[in-house]
């Protein structure tokens, strides 16, 4: 067994409690054994004493939307690429999206990658398991077995099924096991070729659009579905000011529904386009600031659970091409925490709710024990000093590309040490 | 207006583009300055030995990702008569699809040192980043449902020559407006001359926010041709659009095409234009488009003269 470690001197920040306040923290056998705030704290005989110099100590993240490259696109990310990315932003746990090669649609996949993690990762690894063989949105996979092996949730990642009737069928075998169906809603005849938010800005530049309603018809559909069939469901990532309200009205009559947004949607509007800027081409578009705004109060509100990184690495291959052409995605594990605290340091969310919707919030969903500072949870845990100024450069990002939606972009917040289940894991180099 | 012998561009302050991708690049006086440009060129093509020696020993690649006769001759020609070398590459868009890409493309031809490069892509914003990968002039000569910035000038010296003005006009854009390069590159240009638009089609193919990039917007045709002194027809894209965009030709036609009785809702001098190629009864009866209110050959002869002075232009122009 390791030493104990002590972390003193900190300002310990707990969502799920609501804790903001100066203590200390003792972590043994990969755990938290112990909290002391406030008054003095005893040092256990042999422990390691880490003087934290009144940083932030948080629950580590847990990102909720994170794809890799691994099995199948080892260029673009690894799992343990992936896993350094995520130790250096923070992210303490994330779940992988099925969109590999082979997708992650069956028992065997899932026990790979759990196992591959474990031997790779620094992070915790929590696959996702897709709902439909091969992500296609025809046949069910086998919920259950994939459950037994390790998968969190369901998800077919970047797809969205378009079937109703197999949606519904989806949601109620889930229900059985209950598990969280996670769904990327958008409705694919609607967006059509359209590739980035449809209204002026894309008639100027001549690209087709993507109604809003792409998003809110089949979330509409979705949250009636899950209401019908008593599933535990999980709107992947909002963009409109229609989905906020949408989410809003069925959660009073739905405890079980939940929503997401991506941090791109919280930070960036469709004028980070430019002239064609394809970092910026993502597969939820960026919408209006009207809408980003609606968001942020989404996520004041409560209508809005989690945020997550929808880190999605690509290669400079597909995305150096037309903005039609180019594929979607943006990278964002190392800058989450620090684009999230934007909406602190602006004044718009407090900082305990943002770090809610990135800790407890996808916690509680994805059934875990982490996300909160309690005595039992395991020990992931950041300490972060929350103004320290820096600007993104992507040649010192840790992931293998280099698409990210932040380059050049000044931040205030970093992660100074991540510890997974009582190790560390990343110490901030100066 | 009365030809002046040539001249080459020693008139004109230096030109301060690299490069032609967009309209909205263009400040007034920079257009109004392309255009008069292009009016001494015009001289130029009727003459019996039609060439001017301003751009000898540069040379001249045009790069189309999509085929256009029209368009590819009229810069060759352009080129070739201010004494450029020209080359003619046409990419299929299978070899592109077969790994090349772009940007692989723009390398490569970067490498033979060509001094401009005129590219027409399928995808909007095509060009704009091949230009920024290559190291010399870039001009678009259409992206996607982009811009066609030469067809814009060419159309606006063509009103200017038969009108004798722009400023105070009333110019209608009709049909297609959803997926055509040429009315946007119109609408800003004509903008930023200060015309009254009118974009005139069925809902289907008005694209989001079309009220901000034109003075008025119509679905009715009559009411929208109504007193206006320049109609521009716009090429149905009918083999994509039939049956999604628009039930049927004939419905089109019936309801969007231009004839005589529709025309006569316009002013009694006004001209008709199309980009070109037409589809004669489809979006235009083909007794209008023969008629002698339609200037449609004269545009394709400012096309020459529009593309020497912008070639003219941006390479006679101090080069940094």
């Amino acid at each position: 067994m390791t030493r104990p470690l002590l972390i003193e001197n900190a300002r310990v920040l707990d969502p799920a409690s609501g804790t903001d306040q100066k203590g200390a923290i003792l972590i043994e056998n990969g755990r938290i054994s112990d909290i002391a705030l406030g008054g003095p704290v005893g040092v256990p005989d042999g422990a390691e004493v880490v003087n934290a110099g009144g940083l932030a100590l948080a629950p580590g993240l847990v990102d909720m939307r994170v794809f890799t490259g691994e099995p199948g696109w080892e260029y673009r990310e690894t799992l343990a690429s992936a896993g350094q990315a995520a130790a250096a932003g923070g992210i303490t746990s994330f779940v992988m999206m099925p969109d590999t090669m082979p997708a992650v649609d069956d028992g065997a996949v899932v026990d790979f990658l759990v196992r591959r993690a474990k031997a790779t990762a620094k992070v915790n690894v929590l696959p996702a398991g897709g709902i439909t063989k091969g992500l296609a949105g025809k046949d069910l996979t086998e919920f259950g077995l994939m459950r037994e092996a390790g998968a969190v949730c369901l998800t077919d990642g970047r797809n969205s099924i378009q079937s109703t009737a197999l949606l519904r069928t989806a949601m109620s075998y889930a229900a059985n096991y209950d598990m969280t169906i996670v769904h990327h809603v958008a409705d694919a005849g609607l967006i059509g070729e359209g590739v980035m938010n449809e209204g002026l800005f894309a008639t100027v530049l001549g690209l087709k659009g993507v109604p809003r309603e792409a998003e809110t018809i089949p979330l509409a559909r979705d949250l009636q579905l899950a209401a019908l069939t008593g599933v535990r469901y999980h709107a992947a990532q909002i963009s409109t000011e229609g989905s906020v309200e949408i989410v809003a009205s069925a959660k009073k009559r739905n405890p079980r529904i939940t929503a997401g947004v991506s941090i791109n949607n919280l930070c960036l509007n469709e004028n980070d386009i430019g002239r064609y800027r394809t970092y910026f081409k993502l597969g939820t578009p960026l919408r209006t600031e009207a809408d980003r705004q609606a968001i942020i109060e989404g996520l004041r509100a409560g209508a809005i659970d989690t945020i997550h990184s929808d880190h999605d690495p690509q290669d400079s291959e597909v995305k150096r091409q037309p903005f039609a052409e180019a594929s979607n995605g943006a990278i964002g594990l190392e800058t989450l925490l620090a684009a999230a605290l934007r909406l602190v340091h602006s004044g718009d969310v407090p900082l305990l709710s943002v770090l809610k919707a990135m800790t407890y919030r996808p916690a509680q969903i994805l059934g875990l024990e982490s996300g909160r500072i309690a005595k039992g949870a395991p020990a992931d845990l950041i300490l972060v000093d929350l103004d320290y100024p820096w600007q993104v450069n992507e040649n010192q990002l840790r992931s293998r590309s280099r698409n990210t939606s932040f380059e050049g972009a000044r931040l205030a917040g970093k992660v100074m040490r991540t510890i997974v289940g009582g190790e560390t894991v990343f110490l901030h180099e100066d | 207006m009365a030809d002046m012998p040539a001249s080459t561009s020693g008139d004109f302050p230096p030109f301060r583009q690299r490069h032609l991708i967009s309209i909205a690049d263009l400040k007034q006086p920079e257009i109004i300055e392309l255009l008069d440009r292009a009016e001494r060129m015009v001289p130029v093509s009727r003459q019996e030995r039609k060439s001017l020696p301003t751009l000898s020993g540069k040379t001249q690649i045009n790069l189309f990702f999509e085929p256009s006769t029209r368009t590819q001759s009229s810069f060759e020609i352009a080129g070739k008569r201010l004494g450029a070398l020209v080359v003619n590459m046409s990419v299929k868009s299978s070899s592109v699809s077969k790994g090349e890409t772009l940007i692989d493309t723009a390398a490569t031809l970067n490498a033979m040192r060509p001094d401009v490069l005129v590219v027409r892509h399928s995808a909007a914003g095509a060009v704009e980043l091949l230009s920024q990968k290559v190291g010399c002039s870039v001009v678009n000569a259409g992206d996607g449902a982009h811009e066609h910035p030469t067809q814009a000038l060419l159309d606006a010296l063509t009103i200017r020559r038969h009108k004798g003005r722009i400023n105070g006009l009333t110019v209608a854009i009709c049909g297609d407006i959803a997926n055509s390069r040429v009315a946007r590159s119109n609408l800003l240009l004509l903008g930023a001359l200060h015309v009254r638009t009118r974009v005139i089609a069925p809902r289907n193919l008005l694209p989001a926010g079309i009220e901000h990039l034109a003075t008025e917007v119509f679905t009715d045709m009559e009411a929208g041709l109504k007193d206006v002194d320049v109609v521009m027809m716009l090429r149905l894209q009918h083999e994509r659009a039939s049956g999604k965009m628009i039930p049927s030709v004939r419905e089109y036609y019936r309801f969007y095409g231009l004839d005589a009785e529709r025309l006569a809702h316009a002013k009694p001098d006004a001209i008709v234009m199309h980009p070109g190629p037409m589809n004669r009864g489809v979006e235009i009866d083909p007794a209008i488009a023969d008629s002698a209110r339609s200037v449609i050959t004269d545009q394709v002869e400012m096309g020459v003269a529009v593309r020497m002075a912008v070639l003219d232009a941006l390479l006679s122009g101090e080069q940094a």
